[in-house]
């Protein structure tokens, strides 16, 4: 029998924003999506008033007054770096993994079966709580369907201590386990496909398991045979061991013949985005932005030099490769310049972050913007602002319009020299009050009402746009 | 492909097996260049950086905006410097013991007074500073 982990921290973002700010800690926290639309995590406090994910900022604000609760703009330099730790600390404990989400990582621990498993994933957990702060719960199973459901008991039932092995568990234990669970939290079913279940009678997962297979096959889809399969101890889904996916995708290419005029280029700039959002997605990840350059020969003195390059950072990170396409095209068209022999091009892709991490659904923001053609006019008013070469002007201009929704990001505490975390709070001895307790001074704290002030001022001068420099060669 | 000059250049100055003086082929001399953040870090997962601000641990080196490495899977033992968190809020001192017991930080100036932790402190080591460095320009 296989031995599957589905190791998942718990309130993920959240867990981050409180491992760099204590005062977080016990306080109802949410974590708003990119454009502060809405709700990407929950502490456990907020979970219990009944917030669910993905609710709308502007539908539960003043619920959010009324119990204090503080909601946070997203950080995802600071969850990506989280996300890395946890991710690496986990490789120590088994050479198989599959890194499933930016806080999901599935674990092949049969070789390990030799120990006892609960105490070997009590001790993943002590670790990346000592390491980095971030509670995790463990769940295993015979297959990676069940590995995620014994995660699920694992974080809803208190007795489990953070870690469930259904493998060590009774069948009996185990089928009335099941019955107590709806069919919704079944990996792969999800909320759309629960009620066509629940209304053939499927009320649990206790009976979807004992339902026959190839029936349900014909019913629905070959994907619900094999979760039913796995329901009952079959792997039918292998891990998939991944290389660590790159921080970067470069695509370029030197042409043959110069060349001059804007449509060859655009064709060009398009093949390499396209190439570049196919590896994208290879990699199952999202960028965050996108950079396009275009040069003359460097060599050829007949010729006057020309070279310029352009990072437009994407609002809400995509791997579809029309949106960028047209973000590419954008700039090309910002960037170019009539009348010079071209003889490369190229585009990167940058601020990678998994798939999963982000929800789609979630994460609309962008194709609404698009819809209205907001996105569009933004582009088009910095093109009227924008002087020939100014990166700057243009960077503050193209950011302005989402800086407001990004109203209370943390510091990149992990990510940016600027932002570390600011030790020293103990008053002199003068200034101990009277009853002799100290009182702390925390005007210096990363606090998160100081984090926009703060942003600018820690800042200075560093434009957004143009912030990475190619250094690599082709791919 | 390397030819003998990129060799050379690439042996250190320091190497033990080039002051012990016994005659090998280059290769054996080819070592990474001496890395910074290898000398400074031994747990990279675990491993923070934070800024000191205020002069309370003046005495043990630790200047404003001096940054310090800390590293969150060392086990704090008295003495050690440490990052605390009190009430809330993060703090640099160095872990004591007090009579009783006790935990107590200790600050490296005389104008700072010992804190100790009492029954009702919310208090928590949130990491060892295993190092610290600085740039003058
Ligand atoms: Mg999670």
């Amino acid at each position: 029998m296989r031995n599957i982990a589905l190791v998942d921290v718990n309130n993920f973002y959240v867990s981050c924003e409180r491992v760099f700010n204590p005062h977080l800690i016990n306080k109802p926290v949410v974590v708003l999506s990119n454009n502060d639309g809405c709700a990407v995590a929950r502490s456990n406090e907020v979970k219990k008033l009944g917030i669910g994910m993905g609710a709308p900022w502007f539908k539960f604000k003043e619920l959010a007054n009324q119990h204090g609760i503080v909601a946070l703009s997203s950080n995802y330099a600071l969850y990506a770096d989280m996300s890395n730790r946890v991710m690496s600390i986990l490789r120590e404990f088994s050479p198989h993994q599959e890194v499933y989400s930016i806080d999901e990582s599935f674990l092949d621990v049969t070789g390990f079966q030799s120990l006892n498993l609960v105490e070997y994933a009590q001790s993943m957990r002590a670790r990346i709580l000592q390491w980095t702060g971030l509670p995790v719960c463990v769940g295993i199973g015979s297959t990676k369907t069940l590995a995620k459901l014994a995660n699920y008991c694992a974080k809803k039932i208190e007795r489990f201590n953070g870690v469930c092995n259904f493998n060590s568990m009774q069948e009996e234990e185990l089928h009335k386990l099941f019955e107590c669970i709806p069919v919704s939290e079944v990996w792969g079913i999800g909320r759309k496909m629960a009620p066509q279940l629940e209304a053939l009678g499927f009320n649990h997962v206790r009976a979807l398991q004992r339902s026959d297979p190839k029936m349900m096959r014909n019913k629905f889809s070959v994907t619900m045979e094999k979760t039913i399969r796995e329901l009952n101890g079959t792997m039918c889904i292998e891990l998939e061991e991944r290389h660590r996916t790159k921080q970067q995708i470069v695509s370029s290419r030197s042409f043959g013949i110069p060349v001059r005029d804007f449509s060859s280029l655009s064709e060009s700039v398009t093949l390499y985005v396209s190439r570049a959002a196919v590896k994208l997605r290879q990699q199952a990840s999202f960028a965050g932005s996108i950079y396009v350059y275009i040069r003359t020969s460097p060599f050829n003195e007949k010729d006057p030099f020309y070279s310029n390059g352009l990072t437009i950072p994407i609002p809400s990170p995509t791997d579809d490769t029309k949106q960028l396409v047209r973000l590419a095209l954008w700039a090309l068209r910002k960037i170019y310049k009539a009348g010079y022999n071209y003889q490369k091009a190229g585009v990167m892709l940058s601020e990678l972050v998994p798939r999963e991490g982000i929800q789609t659904s979630l994460f609309s923001d962008s194709t609404l913007l698009d819809q209205s053609g907001n996105l569009m006019m933004v582009m088009d008013s910095i093109n009227k602002k924008m002087g020939k070469g100014s990166l700057k002007l243009a960077s503050e201009g193209f950011r302005k319009p989402w800086k407001m929704r990004q109203e209370n990001k943390s510091p990149c505490y992990t990510t940016n020299w600027q932002d570390l975390i600011k030790l020293e709070s103990i008053s002199p001895r003068n200034q101990v009050t009277k009853d002799g307790y100290l009182r702390m001074k925390n005007s210096h704290l990363p606090k998160l009402s100081s984090a926009e002030q703060a942003a600018p001022r820690l800042h200075p001068g560093i434009p957004v746009i143009a912030r990475n420099r190619i250094t690599s060669t082709d791919c | 492909m390397m030819n003998e000059r990129t060799i050379r250049r690439a042996i250190p100055l320091f190497s033990s097996k080039a002051s012990a003086g016994f005659p090998s082929p280059a290769d054996d001399h080819l070592e990474s260049r001496l890395d910074v953040t290898e000398y400074l870090i031994d747990q990279a997962d675990a491993t923070f950086f934070a800024m000191v601000t205020g002069d309370s641990m003046r005495d043990a080196g630790l200047l404003e905006n001096d940054i310090v490495v800390v590293d969150r899977s060392k086990k704090p033992v008295i003495s050690n410097i440490i990052i605390a968190i009190i009430d809330g809020e993060f703090t640099i001192k160095s872990l004591g013991q007090s009579k009783s017991g006790r935990p107590i930080l200790i600050p490296a100036n005389p104008d700072y007074p010992i804190i100790e932790i009492k029954d009702e402190t919310d208090f928590q080591v949130w990491g060892v500073v295993t190092g610290s460095f600085r740039r003058f320009r």
